[in-house]
C-alpha cells in the first residue's frame, strides 16, 4: 500500500494556518482516492497543540519540535522534512505552499531523489494515481498533469480546498532531525503596524490603484497628496487590501512623487501577486493582459476610469464606471464613513 | 572591509508579457503557439536578480557576475543585445528549451552543472542569485534545487534586500505572509538568494557596457552546449486557456452620486 505524507509547520502561536488545513484536506482526499495510508508530519517549536487541532484525521502523527524549528529557515526546515520523510518513506508528499514551505520543500526533492511540483490548485486521484493541476505562464493557462517518478512532492496554493476541521487527542511520535552547522539566524520580523498595514490577504475587497492617480488631472496639475488621502480614507473605512499596477510601482522606483505607502509588495499582475479576494475595485488602471493576470482569482470585479473603451475593463470587469476616480471615490468615502 | 563575491545569476527568457499566449500540443508535449516567433525578454525576476548582483559587485570590488541561462541560443542572442547594455556580466549559456512546461528538476540539473563548470569560480565566495519565481513555469522551486545540487544549505526566497556587512555577514530581508519581511543574518557565502523585486530600478542602457559584454557574450553563445531537459516522465493531460469573458456593463451617463451609491451597496453586500 502506498503512503502519503502530509507536512505542515506551526505558526508562531503554535497553531496551523488555514492554508495548512486546506492542504490536509487535499492530502486526505488523495489518500482516499489512492487507497493509501496517510501520515501527518508537523514541524515547529511545539507541535502538540497543532496536532490535536487536527486530531480527528485518521493518520499516523509525527513531529519535529524544538526551538530551532520555531521560525522558517531553509536549513532547519529541509532537515526536519527530510527526517520525517525518512521515517515514513512515502510515495507522495503534500504540503501547503506557504512562504516558509515554498522556501524549503523544493529542496527536499533533491535530498530524497524525488520530483517536485508546486503551487497546485487542484489534486485528485485517477485510477489510483495522483493528477495535479496548476497555472502556467503566470495564470495565463491551466495545465493538468501526472508523472511516474516517486516520491512526488507537491505543494498546494491557498483557497483551493476546504479547510480541515476536527480536533482530537493524538499521540505524536517525535522524530530527531540532524541539523547541519546553522549559519543563518532569524533576527526578526518587520511588519507595518496593524493600522498602517495595507496588504490584507483576508480582506473581502481588493482595491487597486493605477498610475492614473498620479497623472495630471483636468486642471493640468497632478494631485498626488490628495490621491493619497482619498485612497487612505477608502482603505480605512472599507478595510480593503491595497494593490497597485506595475506602472505605478515603477514610478516609485524612479524617484517620482507617488503614493507614499505603495511598494513593490503591493504590485499585482504579471510581475506581482495574484491575490484572492471576493471583490475587486480597480481605479485608474489601463493595463491589459499583464494586469488581468493579477485579477484571475477576484470573483466580482468593478472598475473606475475615464476611458469607456479601456482594454483592461472591457470583457474583464463586470461593471465599468466612466468617471473621475478622485470625485467618485471621495463620494464613496462619504457614503461609507 | 570589502567582500569579494562570485555572483552567479540564473535567469532565462520568457515571452514578452504583452503577448497573447496560446498553448498547442507539440512533439515533446505542450508548447506555445509560434513560440520561436514570440518576442522574448529576460524573465522579470531574473532581471531584478541581475541588477542586484551588478550593484553588489560594484559595491564590493573584486567581485564578479556571471549570468547562467538555459534557453534557445538564437532567442538568447536577441535578448542579450538589450540586456548586455544594462550591467557588466559574463554569459554562460546552455542551449535548450526555456519552456514553462519543462520539469523544474531537469532545469535545476542543467543550471547546477553549468555553474559547476564555470572556470575561475570560487565556491567559497559563491552567491547564487535568481528569481524566486518566473513568468513561465513560476514554480518557485528551481533555485532551491540548484542550491541543493551545489551543496548550499543557506537559502533565501522572496528576497527584497541584501546587505553585506564588513565581516562577510549577509543581512537578508525575505517576503513572508501579509506584506511583512523576515530578517535573517547569514554568516557569509556560499548562499542562494531567490529575488523578488529587490529595490533597484532597471538600469539605463550603456553602450560601452554593451560592447564590453558582447565581446564575451557572442563566444559564449557559439560555445553553448545542447542541454537535455527531457529526462522526466512529466506528462500533460491538458493545457487550456481559461475561457472567461465577462459581459461588461459600462456606466457613463449616471450622476457621480448614484455611481457612488451603487458601488457602496455592492461593497456592503
Amino acid at each position: 500500500m502506498s503512503t502519503i505524507l502530509y507536512l505542515a509547520h506551526t505558526e508562531t502561536d503554535g497553531t496551523l494556518a488555514k492554508i495548512s488545513r486546506e492542504a490536509l484536506t487535499a492530502a486526505q482526499e488523495l489518500a482516499e482516492g489512492m487507497g493509501a495510508e496517510l501520515a501527518v508530519g508537523i514541524i515547529g517549536a511545539d507541535v502538540s497543540a497543532a496536532a490535536e487541532s487536527i486530531g480527528s484525521c485518521k493518520a499516523r502523527f509525527l513531529g519535529v519540535s524544538g526551538d530551532e524549528f520555531s521560525q522558517g529557515r531553509y536549513a532547519s526546515d529541509v532537515a526536519a522534512a527530510e527526517a520525517l520523510f525518512k521515517v515514513v518513506t512515502p510515495d507522495v508528499v503534500v504540503a501547503p505552499a506557504s512562504f516558509r514551505f515554498s522556501r524549503a520543500i523544493p529542496g527536499l526533492a533533491v535530498r530524497v531523489d524525488g520530483r517536485v511540483d508546486t503551487h497546485l490548485t487542484g489534486l485528485e486521484a485517477e485510477n489510483g494515481n495522483p493528477v495535479a493541476k496548476r497555472w502556467f505562464y503566470r495564470q495565463r493557462m491551466m495545465g493538468e498533469f501526472a508523472r511516474e517518478e516517486r516520491p512526488w512532492i507537491l505543494t498546494l496554493d491557498p483557497g483551493c480546498f476546504a479547510s480541515f476541521e476536527g480536533a482530537g487527542s493524538v499521540d505524536v511520535e517525535l522524530v530527531d532531525a540532524a541539523l547541519p552547522e546553522m549559519r543563518t539566524t532569524v533576527t526578526g520580523i518587520q511588519a507595518p503596524d496593524a493600522d498602517e498595514q495595507t496588504i490584507r490577504p483576508d480582506a473581502k475587497t481588493l482595491f487597486v490603484a493605477g498610475a492614473g492617480w498620479t497623472k495630471k488631472q483636468s486642471d493640468g496639475q497632478s494631485h498626488v497628496q490628495e490621491a493619497e488621502e482619498v485612497i487612505s480614507q477608502f482603505l480605512g473605512v472599507t478595510k480593503a487590501s491595497l494593490g497597485s499596477s506595475k506602472s505605478l510601482v515603477d514610478i516609485s522606483g524612479e524617484g517620482q512623487a507617488v503614493i507614499s505607502f505603495l511598494t513593490h509588495l503591493h504590485q499585482v499582475g504579471q510581475t506581482g501577486s495574484t491575490p484572492r479576494h471576493t471583490k475587486g475595485l480597480a481605479t485608474c488602471c489601463h493595463g491589459e493582459e499583464p494586469h488581468v493576470v493579477g485579477w484571475r482569482f477576484i470573483n466580482e470585479r468593478r472598475a473606475i476610469n475615464t476611458d469607456a473603451s479601456c482594454g483592461w475593463a472591457q470583457g474583464k470587469a463586470d461593471v465599468l464606471y466612466v468617471a473621475d476616480a478622485f470625485e467618485l471615490v471621495k463620494k464613496l468615502n462619504e457614503l461609507l464613513a | 572591509m570589502s567582500n569579494e563575491f562570485h555572483i552567479v545569476v540564473c535567469g532565462s527568457i520568457v515571452p514578452d508579457p504583452l503577448q497573447t499566449l496560446e498553448p498547442v500540443q507539440g512533439a515533446q508535449g505542450p508548447e506555445l503557439k509560434n513560440e520561436m516567433m514570440l518576442p522574448a525578454v529576460l524573465d522579470p525576476w531574473a532581471g531584478h536578480a541581475l541588477y542586484e548582483a551588478a550593484d553588489l559587485a560594484v559595491k564590493n570590488p573584486g567581485s564578479k557576475v556571471w549570468l547562467v541561462s538555459l534557453g534557445p541560443k538564437a532567442k538568447l542572442q536577441q535578448v542579450m543585445m538589450n540586456i548586455a547594455q544594462k550591467v557588466p556580466f559574463e554569459l554562460v549559456c546552455a542551449d535548450g528549451s526555456a519552456s514553462g512546461f519543462t520539469d523544474s528538476f531537469e532545469v535545476a540539473k542543467v543550471l547546477a552543472q553549468s555553474i559547476e563548470g564555470i572556470q575561475g569560480m570560487d565556491k567559497s565566495k559563491l552567491l547564487v542569485f535568481g528569481g524566486w519565481q518566473s513568468a513561465s513555469r513560476g514554480s518557485c522551486a528551481v533555485m532551491q534545487m540548484v542550491g541543493e545540487m551545489l551543496g548550499i544549505s543557506e537559502q533565501f526566497q522572496g528576497v527584497d534586500k541584501l546587505t553585506a556587512g564588513g565581516g562577510g555577514a549577509l543581512e537578508i530581508m525575505e517576503r513572508i505572509e501579509g506584506g511583512a519581511y523576515q530578517v535573517s543574518v547569514c554568516t557569509g557565502t556560499p548562499a542562494v538568494l531567490g529575488w523578488a523585486t529587490g529595490e533597484l530600478p532597471e538600469p539605463p542602457n550603456n553602450p560601452q557596457v554593451g560592447m564590453q559584454n558582447m565581446r564575451l557574450v557572442m563566444p559564449a553563445l557559439q560555445q553553448a552546449k545542447p542541454a537535455n531537459v527531457q529526462g522526466s516522465s512529466l506528462t500533460f493531460q491538458s493545457v487550456e486557456l481559461p475561457q472567461q469573458r465577462r459581459e461588461t456593463r459600462v456606466v457613463k451617463d449616471m450622476p457621480v452620486d448614484d455611481m457612488a451609491r451603487e458601488i457602496a451597496e455592492w461593497l456592503n453586500s
